[in-house]
């Protein structure tokens, strides 16, 4: 087992990717994303990573380079955030549907206008349908063993697919935390040299990413979905033999004293362990409650959440993005269309909170809780509330 | 013998539509879009070879008698043939006739 070192979280997925020995790095600076990106030039331009470094002049090149590393059969890696992410858009369904295992890092951070560089989940929501694989992390240790985990889940033969890493932009990305970082033999014996199995090569031509007429376009896009959802099975024996290797597992879904609960409440990302100090104090106090964190968005985990919240009368959800003039927050609206036709199931309360770095203490959160079970009780007029917004 | 196109199913395809065989373009038959076809009166035909410049298909060669003509299996219908020929020879018709 290696040594743990303080560093910041930026920096630490950068040294996940240095540890997974990647081959290109093509990348376009944006806060607040930059120090992974600029820590990866950084170690190529020390000789301490053996990688080509494409310097490229938008996001939508970063994610097209990346395209072509990966279709040589290249280990490639990339890391965006916010307005970054959406510049991209286009270029991500490439990535996806020509079945290219590019690992990116996603610094979460709110939309313009007004301008904000702060984090949210706006970004991340607007990519939700283009076919990639999406993890969630809580803090600096599951960033840096999920970027390793990733590479493995992308690479392997019966995925072949992208994968986020998503990390929320300065809560996370910019704090400094003890990581645990394994010896470089460990990640070896844990992940394999990649071997695409139809790469670009002069000796064996293939076309990549030719067009489909509507005789083939159905089909080619449900080989696809099949191929994301059949993915999930790759992911839990991926964390399993990560658990195993290196004694910190992952889930779909993480429940925290939600067995015996009465009330749920639901988050994504580092606002999780404020929301488990919420959980901790409230319980304390006698109230009947657990938490849920949804750690994989996609493929969504649908037996592994409806498990975990069929026994609750009350399951609040907190998103920290809005889907204007709709059903309020994403996660609780796919929440709500993944329990509506099961027999046993909470009330769900959507929540809209933490938008462009508005923090939530934990306060805040048991503000949420109270103001939710109240609203399952009495109901409300609203699709859904919007926390922490003076009115 | 291989599956045709229609009947390929999802599970027929390689990961991401790669394609393996070179060159397999040749197969697909862009005379399905065609509305209308070139009908060639060679009695006129002066052998100039204008219509295989113009053509933007490049589906037009030589016939065994020497006269250029559209391969079907390829040509879309355009009719840019017709209105470059000078001698006339190439008259446009719809394909329901």
């Amino acid at each position: 087992m290696g040594n743990r070192v303080g560093i910041e979280v930026s920096l630490a997925i950068a040294e996940a990717a240095k540890l997974a020995n990647v081959d290109v790095v093509a990348a376009y600076p944006i806060t607040p994303q930059t120090h992974i990106v600029e820590h990866l030039a950084e170690l190529v331009a020390n000789g301490e990573l053996d990688a080509q470094y494409i310097p490229v002049e938008s996001e939508h090149s970063a994610m097209s380079a990346c395209l072509g590393a990966s279709a040589v059969g290249a280990r490639t890696f990339t890391a965006t955030a916010g307005q970054g992410l959406e510049l991209m858009h286009e270029v991500l369904y490439v990535a996806s549907s020509m079945r290219l295992p590019v690992v990116m890092a996603v610094a979460n951070r709110a939309l313009s206008a007004p301008l904000s560089v702060w984090g949210d989940h706006s970004d991340v929501m607007a990519v939700r349908d283009t076919g990639w694989i999406q993890i969630f992390v809580e803090n600096g240790q599951e960033a840096v063993d999920n970027v390793l985990c990733a590479f493995r889940i992308a690479e392997d033969k019966r995925v072949l697919l992208p994968v986020m890493i998503h990390v929320d932009g300065f809560h996370l990305s910019h704090v400094i935390e003890p990581i645990l970082f394994p010896e470089q033999g460990e990640v070896d014996q844990f992940l394999p040299p990649n071997q695409y199995p139809l790469p670009l090569d002069p000796s064996k031509p293939v076309t990549m990413g030719d067009f489909g007429p509507p005789i083939i376009y159905s089909e080619a896009k449900w080989a696809q979905e099949v191929n994301l959802r059949a993915a999930k099975e790759v992911i839990l024996q991926v964390w399993n033999e990560f658990g195993r290797l290196f004694k910190r597992y992952y889930s779909p879904v993480e429940s925290y004293h939600s067995e015996d609960a009465d009330v749920l409440l639901l988050t994504m990302g580092s606002f999780s362990e404020t929301a488990s100090v919420t959980v901790d104090k409230m319980r304390a106090k006698g109230k009947s409650i657990g938490q849920i964190r949804l750690r994989l968005w996609r493929p969504f985990p649908f037996e592994e959440i409806r498990q975990a919240v069929e026994n609750a009368k009350v399951l609040i959800v907190l998103d920290r993005a809005l889907s204007f003039g709709g059903p309020g927050g994403p996660v609780c609206s796919e929440m709500r269309s993944a329990l509506y036709a099961q027999d046993k199931k909470p009330k769900v309360v959507s929540f809209v909170g933490g938008l462009g770095g508005r923090d939530i203490t934990v306060a805040g959160f048991e503000e949420i809780v109270n103001r939710g079970i109240e609203i399952s009780q009495k109901g409300s007029k609203r699709e859904f509330q919007i926390f922490g917004v003076r009115e | 013998m291989p599956k045709s196109e229609s009947e390929l199913t999802w599970k027929d395809l390689n990961i991401g539509l790669i394609v393996t065989e070179p060159g397999n373009a040749r197969q697909y038959q862009t005379g399905y879009w065609r509305s209308q076809r070139p009908t060639y009166d060679f009695n006129r035909c002066i052998k100039c070879g204008i219509c295989q410049l113009f053509c933007p298909e490049g589906c037009i060669g030589q016939n065994p008698e020497g006269y250029f003509e559209a391969d079907l299996f390829y040509c879309k219908g355009c009719g840019i043939c017709a209105r470059e020929c000078w001698t006339r020879v190439i008259t446009m018709v719809d394909e329901e006739e």
